[in-house]
């Protein structure tokens, strides 16, 4: 061994730093900085994410209506003269508009408020869905007829714009929707408070509406046929899921076939979601011939697409339980079976649930394989979650939509207003979550245990 | 492993010179949260001695080894009083960058932790990171002498290239101890340096201790009364996070002052 | 429907009460005396009675459909198949009148007698919309023949159901009763019977890879026989036209999905790997009980949330700040576009992977280094990140294969066109938007471009298939190297 020694540096102070210190200790700082900005940048991108939607679609809970007497005309809505409801049904959806802006013209004219606008510019300022809604009025009570009602209607989605900022005055002289007449009219009919903006439910209860209607554009329909898959998902991956996770963390012997389920199953998690509409569509529509876009098919779909979560997070709940408890229910002469089904799964049902509520969150939220099995379609009705159809396929389900793939058809649309609507859609589609969420965090928190 | 050893070893120690104070803690006091770790402790670590530290498992000694070269600080809940000096410097002054202190006063653990590197770039780690080689020859010549100075070299010279974490454990740990060497500290701290290592690996590490006492100061902490009759000079036994006696390695195994020192060495605490 | 199911949970119920009563009589009142506990005898005989009904009863809901399918477009004359344009849709509007004739039978406006009778000369539309069924076409004989097949035959199987399932159910009760015995080992028997069922639950994710894998792989051969395969993965054009003569070239759509990929695991894996570094190494306990849940909220948000906030913020952002002044061009769905919010939406993704990853790398390690006089940084760089690299790698290989795989924020973010090209500000598409293209809408599932679909979702289950075995094997590995 050598004596000579491995470095000649020469001594120094520990209080005065060298160079080369400073300069690792600059680049420490550096590496800190990066590591924080990284951090900031994920918070500052969820903050974007949030205000942008919430920007965009705090506003579809507001709605712009217009209120006025109405005089309801029996020579025009019930020409036969006896009240009829059938009958009266004869006079379509277009032939309440004039009544709507006759009366209307009659008002402004009566009050005095002063236009330069020809009678079908003033009608069109009214929403196309206000001839709809007195219509249904007046069917369901028809002796409203030849009465004046003082009705608040909605008006035309470009009106609605302009009073939450989305059309101007100048976008409205580009603009053949609307024209910068009818906003001046509102203007001071909104001076006026005979038009108002104010909060309303209708968003979340209406269906769909056709493109040229974004104001009476709902999610009633999309939320009902969200709930209905969630409820297929619960009732099949909540109990296959346990069942297979009981099996594969309990009972299954090491061998090839179990191999075989770990590997499928830890890959299925990670398998795009559009492969599973691939699937629903070849399997349950193609092969199967199940209604396309029912309930059913797309709770089969989300089922089996959220089938790995649930067990993943089962397993795990069930890793965590101590093996001395197992082997308490044995030592008492408890078979295998009954010391799981006794003592193992409730102590674990808290992490079972709460695995079982994020796959449901994540089932809910999913839209590309809803999209292949043909959910885009335009659906205004609320759907029955079995089809009536009793002699023939009775499990198949009417056609429905569901909340995000709902945004995704809005998106689709040409006018801007739908925007609004599909931010909105999120809103709504994100409380949902975030309330899913906090139910699995208290239930974790309640039933949380430290062995 | 004779008992007749602790008497030969004494016989070194009359031999080397003592050239003075390298390191001194007074009235030291350290904190797990409201765990009183350590108490009021006061010792001089001399140059060119191994000082070893002795008592019972949880009385403080790695807690207190640590102190010495500011390692508690990545530990949060962990907070030192008193003044501990490295050559009459603060080594927790404010100006001081515990970086540059623990190229200093370097450590060797309980448990061999090579890096999942090759053998050369485990020992070239500190070198490199501290840029004590103005080139690569340099380097390589840093490298051959420290694993010579760990006594590995001859088995590895063949395969510097292959993973640290292939060689046995003693290999592993005197690796450790040749990556420690290889930064030239002026205090060697090790923790247990034996405690998962087989007897004759054991005897390996203790001779190059006494080897290495020759360029450093060694403190070490050992569970093993005849290791550190071995190979200290100097014995520190701890007890509840108490310094209890602080003396010549002879005098503490020979004549102890206090009663639970004696007690502790003959085996009746601990 | 739900009366059958609740008919049969009743003989359940009744079966159980039964068995159990059978059991304790027979031990004459003791229940010492019984091999098992009465609860045991009862659900022996419940699940005898149910397990085999439900089963006939779910194979027959999932098999009359298809065997009667079959049939009736087995029975539509050959001359008058060949008149039709489209055969896929006459299934369509056969089970579309079938079903009306039934609404209308239900709602009152039609007889049995009537409906069996409805001949086509009558205005069958006309009567149908009475009902409120709307048809949309005009009903020939065929297809009116047809849905009488059909309605005849669901009819027939219906009642065979009805009489096999319950036969089944009675049978199983009459068997298991009788069987019902003080020596029987009845907890044998159910437990039994239960671990088949869970052994059968857990086989389903074989069973959904199979499907997977089987459906797939048939419609991509039957789109072989139309396009050759040589065209399909080697072409450089992807023009579908409905009126034939369509290029169906993968290259370009391969492209723009690796394109973007790279794009959002350029955005991805750096942020997400420094901000795991930080919270595993710098961060203090409150910065990372605010931080790190902040974080894995984005990875909670569906990712149609993103898509929207490709299409109105990112993207006309991107358009009007970078690609404009730039000259790069003047779309606002773009490679970059979806690029940068894919990489958003995969940064939790990567952090609480690595996150888990660094932090399963040893203290001991840490401290060897630290102990040496390494900074924090210099220890990350050089001990931590090369310990944790091959469980970091597959990381970024599942980011890779949720990349790839990423549907709606490509359709809404990325554009339609697909093109061979490198502006990042440019419009271009991926194998995901042209599967969701080519299967939306009214489609007729014979044509190739409609098929071709398949042979994409093939190639994507493939590619994805592959990064993620390999990238669990790599974590695998990784973990045992620790444990
Ligand atoms: N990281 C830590 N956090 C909290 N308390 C700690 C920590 N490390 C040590 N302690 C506590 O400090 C006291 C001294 O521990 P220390 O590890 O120094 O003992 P030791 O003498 O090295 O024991 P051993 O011989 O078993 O290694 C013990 O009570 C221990 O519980
Ligand atoms: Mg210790």
């Amino acid at each position: 061994m050598t004596d000579m020694p491995i470095s000649t540096a020469p001594k120094r102070s520990l209080y005065a730093q060298d160079a080369r210190t400073k300069k690792r200790n600059r680049a420490e700082a550096r590496f800190r900085t990066y590591g924080m900005a990284a951090v900031l940048t994920g918070i500052l991108a969820l903050i974007v994410l949030l205000t942008s939607i919430l920007g965009n679609g705090l506003s579809s809970f507001r709605q712009t209506y217009i209120s006025y007497p109405i005089e309801l005309a029996a020579e025009r809505l019930d020409p036969e003269g006896n009240r009829n409801p059938e009958e009266m049904a004869s006079v379509t959806t277009f032939g309440y508009v004039p009544v709507l802006a006759m009366s209307l013209q009659a008002f402004l004219e009566g009050e005095g408020i002063e236009h330069s606008m020809g009678g079908r510019e003033l009608a069109a300022m009214l929403s196309e869905e206000a001839p709809a809604q007195i219509r249904n009025m007046v069917l369901a009570n028809p002796d409203l007829i030849g009465t004046t009602i003082d009705a608040q209607i909605l008006v035309g989605g470009r009106i609605d714009g302009f009073f939450k900022g989305r059309v101007t005055m100048e976008s409205a002289e580009r603009d053949r929707n609307v024209s910068v007449a009818q906003l001046e009219l509102a203007q001071v009919l909104a001076d006026l408070g005979i038009v108002e903006t104010r909060f309303n439910w209708d968003f979340i209860t209406w269906p769909d509406a056709s493109g040229s209607r974004p104001e009476a554009a709902g999610l009633g329909v999309a939320i009902i046929g969200s709930f209905y898959m969630m409820l297929v998902v619960l009732a099949l991956a909540l109990p296959i899921g346990v069942a297979a996770s009981i099996y594969l963390e309990e009972f299954a012997p090491k061998n090839r076939l179990t191999d075989l389920i770990e590997v499928n199953i830890s890959n299925l998690a990670a398998v795009p979601s559009i492969v599973f509409g691939i699937l629903g569509l070849a399997v349950f529509i193609n092969f199967m011939n199940f209604n396309q876009s029912s309930p059913l098919v797309g709770g089969l779909v989300l089922t089996l697409m959220t089938l790995p979560t649930i067990i993943i997070a089962t397993r795990a709940s069930l890793r965590a339980v101590p093996p001395s408890i197992r082997q308490a229910a044995l030592g008492l002469g408890a078979s295998k079976m009954q010391s799981i089904f006794h003592h193992v799964l409730p102590l674990a049902m808290p992490g079972i649930l709460t695995g079982t509520i994020i796959g449901l969150a994540q089932a809910l939220g999913e839209t590309a394989p809803l999209l292949l099995i043909g959910m885009v379609a335009f659906v205004r009705e609320y759907p029955d979650f079995l089809s009536t159809h009793s002699n023939t396929f009775p499990l198949m389900g009417d056609g429905a939509t569901a909340l995000p793939v709902q945004v995704y058809s809005w998106t689709q649309r040409s006018d801007p207003a739908f925007v609004e609507r599909a931010s909105g859609a999120i809103i709504v589609l994100l409380v949902f979550l975030l309330m899913m969420n906090l139910i699995a965090i208290l239930l974790r928190r309640r039933f949380e245990r430290r062995w | 492993m004779e008992d007749g050893n602790v008497n030969d070893m004494s016989g070194i120690d009359q031999g080397v010179a003592v050239t003075g104070t390298k390191m001194k803690a007074r009235g030291v006091d350290v904190f797990y949260g409201d765990n009183h770790a350590i108490k009021e402790v006061d010792v001089d670590i001399a140059d060119k001695t191994v000082t070893a530290f002795i008592g019972p498992s949880g009385c403080g000694k790695s807690t207190f080894l640590r102190v010495l070269n500011r390692m508690n600080d990545t530990i949060d809940i962990c907070r030192v009083e008193g003044d501990v000096t490295l050559e009459g410097e603060d080594i927790y002054d404010p100006k001081v960058d515990p970086v540059q202190l623990r190229a200093k006063v370097g450590m060797v653990f309980q448990k061999p932790n090579p890096f999942p590197k090759s053998i050369f770039d485990n020992v070239a780690y500190g070198p490199r990171i501290h840029g004590l080689s103005r080139n690569k020859s340099d380097l390589e010549e840093i490298v051959e002498k420290s694993l010579r100075r760990a006594a590995l070299w001859d088995e590895v010279k063949d395969r510097l290239n292959a993973p640290g974490t292939g060689l046995s454990g003693g290999q592993q740990q005197r690796l450790c101890i040749a990556r420690a060497v290889a930064t030239s500290p002026e205090v060697l701290l090790m923790d247990e340096p034996c405690s998962a290592l087989d007897p004759i690996a054991t005897a390996q590490v203790e001779e190059l201790i006494d080897e290495l006492r020759s360029r450093f100061s060694v403190v070490i902490v050992t569970h093993s009364m005849q290791q550190a009759a071995r190979v200290s000079q100097k014995t520190a036994f701890f007890h509840l996070g108490n310094l209890v006696e602080f003396d010549d390695t002879d005098t503490i195994f020979t004549n102890p002052s206090d009663p639970r020192t004696e007690s502790y060495i003959t085996g009746r605490i601990g | 429907m739900l009366w059958i199911l609740l008919a049969l949970i009743f003989l359940g119920l009744l079966g159980y009460v039964l068995g159990r009563q059978r059991a304790v009589a027979s031990a004459s009142g003791d229940v010492r005396e019984l091999h098992s506990l009465p609860n045991y005898y009862g659900l022996n005989v419940t699940l005898l009675t149910l397990v085999p009904a439900l089963l006939v009863l779910g194979l027959w809901l999932i098999v009359q459909p298809i065997i009667v399918e079959r049939t009736v477009a087995g029975q539509i004359p050959a001359s008058f198949m060949e008149q039709v344009e489209n055969p896929t849709l006459l299934m369509t509007e056969v089970r579309r009148l079938a079903g009306g004739i039934e609404t209308a039978i239900e709602r009152g406006f039609l007889n049995v007698e009537d409906a069996a009778n409805l001949a086509s000369d009558t205005d069958i539309r006309a009567q149908l919309a009475e009902a409120g069924v709307a048809l949309g076409a005009d009903v020939s004989t065929e297809v009116l023949a047809a849905a009488q097949d059909f309605r005849a035959m669901n009819a027939t199987g219906a009642t065979w159901m009805l009489i096999v399932v319950f036969a089944l159910a009675f049978a199983g009760l009459a068997y298991s009763y009788v069987r019902t015995h003080k020596d029987l080992r009845a907890r044998n028997r159910v437990e039994y019977a239960i671990l088949s069922i869970l052994m059968i639950a857990s086989t389903l994710a074989i069973l959904t890879t199979v499907g997977i894998v089987l459906s797939m792989l048939w419609d991509t051969r039957n789109f072989f026989q139309l396009y050759p395969w040589q065209d399909f993965f080697f072409g450089l054009e992807w023009r579908p036209s409905f009126e034939g003569g369509s290029e169906l070239g993968l290259i370009p759509l391969l492209w723009g999905t690796l394109y973007i990929s790279l794009i959002a695991l350029l955005v991805a894996v750096p942020i997400g790997l420094f901000a795991a570094i930080y919270m595993a190494e710098y961060a203090t306990k409150r910065v990372r009980s605010v931080a790190k849940p902040l974080i894995e909220v984005l990875a909670g948000i569906p990712t149609i949330v993103y898509g929207l906030f490709a299409l109105i913020t990112v993207g006309p952002m991107l358009r009007d700040y970078f690609a404009q002044p730039l000259g790069l061009g003047d779309s606002s769905s773009s490679v970059m576009t979806a690029g940068i919010v894919m990489g958003i939406m995969l940064i939790p993704f990567v952090s609480s992977l690595s996150d888990d990853i660094i932090n399963s790398v040893p203290q001991t390690l840490r401290d060897g280094s630290y102990g040496l006089g390494a900074t924090q940084s210099e220890t990350v760089k050089q001990v931590i990140l090369p310990a944790a690299l091959p469980g970091i790698v597959g990381a970024v290989l599942l980011a890779a294969s949720r990349a790839i795989g990423e549907t709606m924020i490509v359709v809404l973010g990325a554009g339609a066109a697909a093109r061979l090209d490198l502006n990042p500000f440019e419009a271009m598409t991926t194998v995901t938007v042209k599967i969701v293209g080519q299967l939306t809408g009214d489609t007729d599932f014979s044509s190739p471009e409609a098929l071709v679909a398949f042979a994409l979702g093939l190639t994507l289950f493939v590619i994805t298939l592959g990064l993620n075995i390999f990238a669990l094997y790599i974590v695998r590995k990784y973990r045992e190297q620790y444990d």
